[in-house]
């Protein structure tokens, strides 16, 4: 391990995909995901790898799609607005069972909104991204460490599954620096040779390799997204991921995720001083949800509280995972507002938490 | 022990990067950092301010609200941050920018004329630098071969000509 | 004479396009240039959405079926990931100068070194005959019931025309597959615009004047006829730009 050293969210995913052996970047300029693409084309050329400045979202996704199809690692990224651009691309990528990374430096919203960090990009993501039966895998780190390494993660799982894999950070990671370090890998670009799907010419050596999601047949149409889905429960079965702190004798637990998350651990850790028996529950991973871990965490409580920079939109999920069998309440900014830690921490006294 | 650092002025002035000193030296002393500028339309010449935690404890939110070290380079930002600052915390307010005061008694407040000194002593465009000095003096966080590697790491290799003018500056503003 | 034979470009599959259609011409010369240069162990090519959304069972080399319009992109994600490797896209008006100009003429600009076959009939197609970016003045389709009205529903995109002010372009050819002679000269056109593929010399595009009997309401015959005394006349046949001002790779 290198020494560490202070980066920018934005940069150290930009960086971690390239030692993930991302070939290449496409993107296209947007508000607050900027510095990802700066970096990227600056280092791109130095390694062998290529940024391209598409001519706008929907040429970027759709780039994503080809060079995915012939196998390479590729990735694309933008912020809210330009994530609905790209999403009938997301659609035909799920729908070819391709990998490949998106990232969501999410802002507020609806619209043109604004540019200041939001998490009002959660339903979108994890439910109707686009048309179609589909998922994407999403992860939502909380740290710079963990926007480098969860790019890493995001490109292997989405390699195992053939399916996009999307980071949700907001401008608040992407634009704060912490200390970083990388494993100490020898850069190499990734090739399509263990992706025998791959449209990358078929060198005379096999059958034509097709990269399509049209399937006229009603049931040849069933059974791929059948098939598809399998893997998905698979994935909520083995790839769930979430952080749980204090949540054993906790009579409210608190949940949130990616950097809200950080500003609910600061307002629990004061409640905690203040001897209230408050737990705080991270989940990582938005998509699969982790159900099983979640329910495990608040098994003690009384209640729930779910913080979030939205008008509230995964305490539905944190709802159906508990199955309702105690209140969850909610405390939540929005439109570029960053939740206080000590207004957090009110809400949770609001509750009732108990010494 | 956590430092909650705001720093606040215009852009341009190196509030930026007196924030970014102040997490390399913090990281350089095995401290856990973290740095958050404001971000968007007040980078383009408003103003501009930016959040540095320096703990010995991992770092939950980022973002100061309530700093306990303020340091302001502009009357707009001194009127807007001074009431925020911890009971118990230091303020370093650029005397010869700020024009105010404040009736604060549970705050040590330095005024520190860190514009003029840098004029004075060939200096110019490091008052920053001074007023980071002083800071780094009062939190302690002041081994001074901490913050040479720290000065050495920020500043940008096109500019190394002059780690001595900031290095300079910096012991002004400890003895200020 | 030569043996006349399925090139193995072309997949044993059954073509299902109209009776009288061009799409199956144009089809086999693109393979048939594809065996000449010996490359289809290494070409992937790019299908629309569009009657030949179907491509990929086609082509005998690696296909990928594109959304409506953004071809040149997905070309250009497979190029830029595989640069040694030849890169088609086959395209109809709609989906080339309609919904996917965007990524045409970025494409184009990029001097993106991807070979693009535009088929030109003037029609919607697969919808069942709407006025397409083509459609001629006064043409009547099921979306232009009067005949295409230019104060309403504006001028037909002349692509080739517009493509000849690009600097990345290496080529831009317009040709049409309504008899032997032309049916040559097509061909070569294809196959100069791989060749310059293969040289690297940036994006080359052949715009082929084709039919649509059925959309058309005509016979065969009379769709030919049509290609010959009504869109040549608008859309005129020849070289619109040979050689592209960008040729890094080659300095």
């Amino acid at each position: 391990m290198a020494e560490k050293s202070l980066m920018k969210g934005n940069e150290a995913l930009a960086e971690a995909a390239i030692r993930a052996g991302c070939k290449c970047f496409f993107g296209y300029p947007i508000t607050p995901q900027t510095e990802i693409s700066a970096y990227l084309s600056k280092r791109m050329p130095k390694v062998g790898g290529t940024f391209l400045q598409a001519e706008s979202e929907v040429a970027a996704i759709n780039m994503v799609y080809g060079c995915a199809g012939s196998g390479i690692r590729c990735m694309t990224s933008s912020s809210s607005p330009g994530i609905s651009l790209k999403a009938e691309g997301i659609s035909y990528i799920a729908g070819a069972d391709l990998p490949c990374v998106i990232i969501d430096v999410v802002r507020g919203g609806p619209g043109l909104g604004g540019i200041q960090p939001s998490q009002a990009d959660y339903w979108q993501i994890t439910k109707g991204l686009a048309h179609g039966d589909f998922h994407v895998l999403v992860y939502a780190p909380a740290s710079v460490q963990e926007m480098a390494d969860m790019v890493a993660k995001a490109f292997d799982m989405a390699d195992e599954y053939r399916m996009p894999a999307m980071i949700l950070a907001d401008g608040l990671l992407g634009q704060m620096m912490e200390p970083v370090e990388f494993p100490d890998v020898e850069i190499k670009m990734s090739d399509a040779s263990n992706k025998p799907w791959a449209a990358n010419g078929h060198k005379g050596e096999r059958k034509h390799n097709i990269i399509n999601s049209l399937y006229l047949q009603p049931q040849e149409l069933e059974d791929k997204v059948v098939e598809r889905f399998k893997r998905y429960e698979d994935l909520k079965a083995n790839h769930t991921m979430a952080v749980a702190d204090y949540c054993d004798d906790a009579d409210i637990v608190v949940v949130a995720y990616g950097s809200t998350a950080r500003l609910a651990k600061s307002a629990v850790d004061a409640a905690r001083k203040e001897g209230l028996k408050v737990g705080m529950f991270r989940p990582v991973t938005l998509w699969p949800f982790p159900e099983k871990e979640l329910r495990e965490a608040t098994k003690n409580a009384k209640k729930v509280l779910t913080v979030e920079m939205s008008m509230g939109q995964m305490i539905d999920d944190v709802k159906l995972a508990i199955n309702c069998s105690k209140p969850v309440e909610f405390y939540g900014r929005t439109g570029g507002i960053i939740p206080a830690p000590a207004d957090i921490l009110n809400k949770i006294k609001e509750m009732g938490g108990n010494k | 022990m956590t430092n909650e650092f705001l720093l606040a002025g215009f852009g341009g002035q190196g509030i930026l990067f007196a924030g970014k000193l102040l997490a390399y030296v913090g990281l350089y002393a095995g401290k856990e950092v973290s740095w958050l500028p404001s971000y968007g339309p007040e980078m383009r010449g408003g103003t501009c301010n930016c959040s540095v935690t320096v703990s010995d404890d991992p770092i939950g939110s980022p973002l100061i609200l309530e700093p306990s070290e303020l340091m302001v380079m502009n009357t707009p930002s001194f009127d807007k941050f001074i009431g925020t600052v911890k009971a118990g915390g230091m303020a370093f307010i650029d005397s010869t920018l700020v024009d105010g005061k404040t009736d604060r008694t549970d705050i040590k407040c330095f005024w520190i004329p860190a514009t003029g000194l840098a004029n004075e002593n060939g200096l110019k465009g490091m008052a920053n630098i001074i007023l980071t000095g002083k800071i780094l003096k009062e939190t302690g966080l002041d081994d001074m071969a901490v913050i040479e590697k720290a000065l050495a790491k920020v500043i940008p290799p096109k500019k190394a000509n002059l780690l001595d003018a900031n290095l300079k500056a910096l012991k002004l503003g400890m003895d200020a | 004479m030569p043996d006349f034979k399925r090139p193995h470009a072309l997949t044993d599959a059954y073509l299902h396009y109209c009776p009288g259609c061009t799409h199956g011409i144009v089809h086999r010369l693109v393979a048939e240039v594809i065996d000449e240069m010996g490359i289809e162990n290494e070409t992937i090519g790019v299908c629309p959405v569009g009657c030949s959304v179907m491509a990929y069972d086609y082509f005998s080399c690696d296909m990928i079926e594109a959304s409506h319009g953004r071809s040149p992109a997905v070309a250009t994600g497979v190029k830029r990931g595989n640069p040694d490797k030849f890169v088609f896209t086959y395209q109809g008006d709609g989906d080339l100068a309609a919904i996917g100009t965007a990524e045409t003429i970025h494409a184009a600009t990029r001097g993106e070194n991807i070979t693009v076959i535009f088929i030109n009939n003037t029609t919607y197609g697969m919808t069942g005959g709407q006025m397409a970016p083509t459609t001629l003045p006064g043409q009547v389709t099921q979306t232009t019931p009067y005949g295409r009205d230019t104060s309403e529903a504006g001028f037909p995109v002349k692509v080739c025309e517009i493509l000849s002010q690009i600097d990345g372009v290496a080529l831009a050819e317009r040709v049409t597959v309504i008899d032997p002679a032309n049916i040559r000269k097509a061909k070569a056109a294809i196959r100069k615009a791989f060749e310059y593929q293969k040289k690297k010399q940036g994006f080359s595009l052949v715009e082929v004047l084709s039919t649509c009997p059925t959309n058309w309401g005509m016979t065969p015959v009379q769709a030919l006829e049509r290609v010959k005394t009504e869109m040549i006349p608008y859309y005129p046949l020849g070289v619109y730009k040979d050689g592209a001002v960008r040729n890094k790779e080659e300095n």
